[in-house]
């Protein structure tokens, strides 16, 4: 197998609470290869975005990494000070969120944001980089990009502030891309284009992208492979056509089973939740025993080892662990 | 009409009514309120007939509306009538001892700030720490410490124990000619003119009462400065700017100081409200010749006409003072500025 | 064991409960358990410094501070209990029923709020007692009206969030007129962040009511009230007999304090319950 650009080993993360310590994230594993987009997917509180806030070294002062490793061009980035952080941020690895409006500095025009990062990343002088940010907006798809990046962002729209975004994140020219629901909020028209966007920058730039999202329609349209968390744990691993044609975890098969429901001229079954409850982080085992249908008594006691089969797609539960590979 | 040209008019028409209510509200200070004004000013000592007297040269005889329009004619021509004690225009009296209360007012509030914002933006920078507790805990101090005893311990200890500080007798020692009058900021124009001895005595006057008001005022802009720099610091486009790699201390000290700054502008002018009234007081304690000394002095004689030429005078210039901040707002928030897409 | 959390969290709240618990104590008893009487004077002991007899010493009249200290704390307290409840009762029902009924109403409500605003609070309850003259009642107005309007806001804009809950719409629907929902369901929910409001006013009256007496407005000598305490002391100040003026106003500043700690506390454990 190639090189994997990022590895996440063995993550585990947790803030302290008053009662117990409770993981927010468990044992997070997964690897992201070069070139390709790898989709992260689970409801909220799956603790996807902890883990994408854990790479790009932006966690809040309160979480406690538990143990574990977050291997990024031959280095542990959790090793890193935060002086060596602040280099790898934007330069190597950057990041886009939700809600792009508020991300974006009210008092100053977006043209100048971008020029900032220009000026940073690529060293050129201000006049040249703010020529540079404009063309950058071009390039994400702003019509009239001169006037535009005149704007405040209070001008722009939702989808606008977020090409915006994407713009400043080009001019970084980082290796690694993280969108953490980039489009929450936003049309659906609006969604589309975005992901659009993402797909052609990937395949200009060659960048590699993890796209954090609980949209399975966006992953089998934009992904390469996908990981599925649950409760801070991942359940499986797998490219993106063997997830949606064979899914192995039964919370895969859940989540899956949710949309289509949505096709068919039934109503959607709300009485089965997915959203992590609770309990469910107190278990020293697999955190979907509690709703499983699947549960065997093993699962609340140990964590299942992964099964991992030639094509690639890895598993974490315990129906497949007695199986022969 | 442009964003900009709407809100503005819009503050405009909001002062001016507001401007309305305050003379309304001192009009009924001082001619409803004090049961019989012409006999107060009469004295105690009067008889009927020159209360009925006065009564007639301070038309209380006519209906109130009559007296209303009376005085808001009086105020538009800048006449605030004569004090019942001296019988010169309370004008011109106010305007005697406007500059020695802005010198101590002026010097007071840049010192405020300084100390205010520094700490306020130290604390937030340095959240949590044994700093920012320090800095909160001294706000909530410095907002209970009755300003007329803070100003008594100042004068004990520097003047009576240290001798830092001469007797609290007014802006210059007894004795030192007044410096030629430009500014009539003692400290200024002593400077203007050269003469170093007298400068330096109006400053040695000058330190503690304005440090002490300082003290005190600083106590609300740590505060303030303190909640809208942790607000912007943890804003979303903050972690954009540390997201595409930007250095720390150019965080706090360009996008984070200018974006915090906004919402410390709004409460400075609650800020100058309480540095007015605790001039009152400072003046009072050191026999400072302001306008707040004198407002002092027209309360314990029942001056009623000075007191309200005071407190319209005080009511006017906080109004003012608003009307001004929410401009600069317009200014500099582009979100007001240019309105919507 | 909650409340213990609270004490390891929230050492300042304690802190100040505890303080403002003592003052009150000492409100009620601490006159009866005093040696001297508060008006009580002796020429031959004028002005002497602390010590066993006088543990704050005497004034000029050689009348014992601590107990006039002592007296005053049970006069402060009123005069500034009066105001903070008084004004957080008009002020709250104003502001609910602005809020409520909205409209011209409303409108005229908050212009009245930006007019007494236009004065700073001390400026005017100095004019107000100024005018009105030198009794306790006039003080406790005063004051009161100058720190309404910070409850009519208050209250005004709890009321316009809460209005549109949906037990309000369901309690008219079964046949509640309207004015009944709004005293009985919608103001009580509203009345949250104005109760922590009450304490700091008590902290703010406090200082203003002592700082009026000090210049010599609405409270006079020989009544024993803080601020009259400081002022008779500072005539004292070039002399140097410190004692005089310094213990009356450390009541004066530690009970502002404990109050704000208390008001404090208050706005952070509200504040915690809505997240």
């Amino acid at each position: 197998m190639a090189e994997s650009l990022l590895r996440v080993e063995e993550l585990s993360l947790a803030f302290p609470h008053e009662e117990a310590t409770r993981r927010v994230l468990d044992q997070v594993s997964f690897d992201l290869y070069p070139n390709e987009v790898l989709g992260l997917v689970g409801e909220s509180g799956s603790g996807k975005t902890m883990t994408s806030l854990t790479i790009i070294g932006l966690l809040p002062s309160t979480a406690q990494v538990l143990g574990g490793h977050v291997w990024f061009d031959g280095r542990d980035l959790l090793a890193l000070s935060d002086r060596e952080m602040r280099a790898v941020r934007g330069a190597q690895i950057a990041m886009i969120f939700q809600n792009p409006l508020s991300a974006l500095n009210p008092l100053q025009r977006a043209g100048d944001q971008v020029a900032r990062a220009v000026r940073i990343h690529r060293q050129l002088p201000k006049d040249e980089a703010y020529d540079t940010a404009v063309a950058l907006l071009r390039q994400v798809g702003i019509p009239d990009a001169a006037s535009r990046a005149r704007a405040y962002p209070h001008q722009l729209s939702g989808g606008m502030a977020q090409r915006v975004l994407v713009a400043m994140m080009l001019a970084c020219q980082p290796a690694l891309l993280i969108a953490d629901e980039p489009t929450t909020g936003l049309d659906v028209t609006v969604q589309a284009q975005i992901f659009e966007l993402i797909k052609d920058i990937q395949a200009d730039t060659g960048a590699t992208v993890l796209l954090i999202t609980h949209d399975l329609g966006v992953v089998s349209e934009v992904c390469h492979r996908v990981a599925v968390m649950y409760a801070g744990q991942i359940m499986e691993r797998a490219p993106v056509e063997a997830l949606f044609e064979r899914p192995q975890h039964p919370y895969t098969e859940r989540l899956l089973s949710s949309i289509l429901r949505v096709d068919q001229p039934k109503e959607l079954d709300t009485t089965q939740a997915l959203l992590p409850i609770s309990l469910d982080y107190d278990t020293p085992g697999c955190r979907f025993a509690n709703q499983c249908p699947n549960v065997l008594a093993i699962c609340r006691e140990q964590r299942p080892a992964p099964h991992t089969t030639a094509q690639g797609h890895t598993v974490f539960c315990h129906k497949y662990t007695d199986e022969a590979p | 009409m442009s964003p900009l040209a709407r809100y503005v008019l819009r503050r405009l028409l909001l002062a001016f009514v507001t401007l309305v209510g305050v003379v309304v509200v001192v009009f009924i200070l001082t001619n409803i309120l004090p049961g019989n004004p012409a006999a107060l000013r009469a004295g105690p000592l009067a008889n009927e007939e020159l209360i009925a007297e006065y009564e007639v040269e301070m038309g209380l005889d006519k209906p109130l509306y009559v007296q209303f329009t009376n005085y808001v004619g009086q105020l538009v021509r800048g006449d605030l009538g004569e004090s019942w004690r001296t019988g010169e225009p309370v004008v011109k009296e106010l305007g005697q001892r406007i500059p020695a209360t802005l010198e101590l007012a002026v010097t007071a509030f840049v010192l405020a700030l300084v100390i205010g914002l520094t700490l306020g933006i130290v604390a937030a920078v340095f959240a949590g720490s044994l700093l920012d507790h320090s800095a909160r805990l001294f706000a909530t101090l410095g907002a209970s410490l009755a300003l007329f005893w803070l100003a008594l311990v100042g004068v004990h200890v520097f003047y009576y124990n240290l001798s830092w500080a001469p007797p609290p007798l007014d802006r210059l020692t007894i004795g030192v000619s007044e410096p030629p009058q430009v500014t009539g900021l003692f400290t200024i124009d002593s400077l203007l003119s050269g003469d170093i001895p007298t400068f330096v005595d109006a400053l040695s006057h000058l330190w503690l009462p304005a440090l002490t008001l300082a003290f005190v005022v600083s106590a609300p802009i740590i505060k303030t400065a303190r909640a809208s720099m942790l607000d912007t610091m943890g804003s979303d486009y903050i972690r954009t700017a540390r997201a595409i790699g930007v250095k720390e201390h150019r965080l706090v000290l360009s996008d984070g100081l200018r974006n915090a700054f906004i919402p410390v502008l709004t409460t400075l002018g609650i800020v100058l409200g309480y540095l007015i009234a605790g001039n009152v007081i400072v003046e009072r304690v050191f026999s400072w010749a302001g306008i707040g000394q004198y407002a002092w002095n027209a309360l314990i004689t029942k001056d009623f006409n000075a007191v309200r030429g005071f407190v319209l005078l005080i009511g006017v210039f906080i109004v003012f003072l608003n009307l001004t901040i929410d401009l600069l707002y317009g200014v500099v928030d582009p979100r007001i500025r240019l309105g919507k897409r | 064991m909650k409340s213990l959390r609270l004490g390891r969290r929230r050492p300042f709240f304690i802190l100040g409960l505890l303080i403002v618990s003592f003052y009150i104590i000492i409100a009620i008893i601490g006159p009866e358990l005093m040696r001297y009487e508060p008006t009580q004077t002796d020429p031959s002991v004028t002005l002497q410094p602390p010590s066993a007899e006088h543990l704050f010493g005497t004034d000029k009249f050689g009348r014992d501070v601590l107990t006039r200290v002592v007296h005053a704390t049970r006069l402060d307290l009123a005069i500034a209990a009066s105001v903070a409840i008084g004004a957080f009762a008009i002020g709250s029902l104003v502001g609910g029923m602005a809020g409520y009924y909205g409209g011209s109403m409303d409108d005229v409500v908050m212009r009245g709020v930006d007019v007494i605003f236009a004065f700073p609070a001390f400026i005017l309850a100095m004019a107000i007692t100024g005018v009105l003259g030198d009794k306790v009642e006039y003080v406790i107005i005063a004051i009161g009206v100058a720190y309404i309007p910070y409850f009519i806001r208050l209250t005004r804009g709890e009321m316009l969030s809460v209005r549109t809950h949906q037990y309000a719409e369901a309690a008219i629907s079964v046949g509640n007129p309207g004015w009944r929902v709004m005293f009985v369901h919608l103001l009580p929910n509203s009345l949250s962040p104005a109760l922590v409001q009450m304490t700091l006013v008590f902290a703010w009256a406090i200082l203003d009511a002592a700082g009026l007496a000090f210049l010599g407005l609405g409270i006079t000598p020989p009544t024993a009230e803080w601020g009259v305490l400081v002022s008779e002391g500072a005539q004292r100040i070039i002399t140097g007999e410190w004692w005089v003026w310094l213990f009356p106003g450390l009541a004066i500043v530690l009970a502002a304090f404990a109050f704000s700690l208390v008001g404090d506390g208050l706005r952070d454990i509200t504040a915690r319950e809505e997240n």
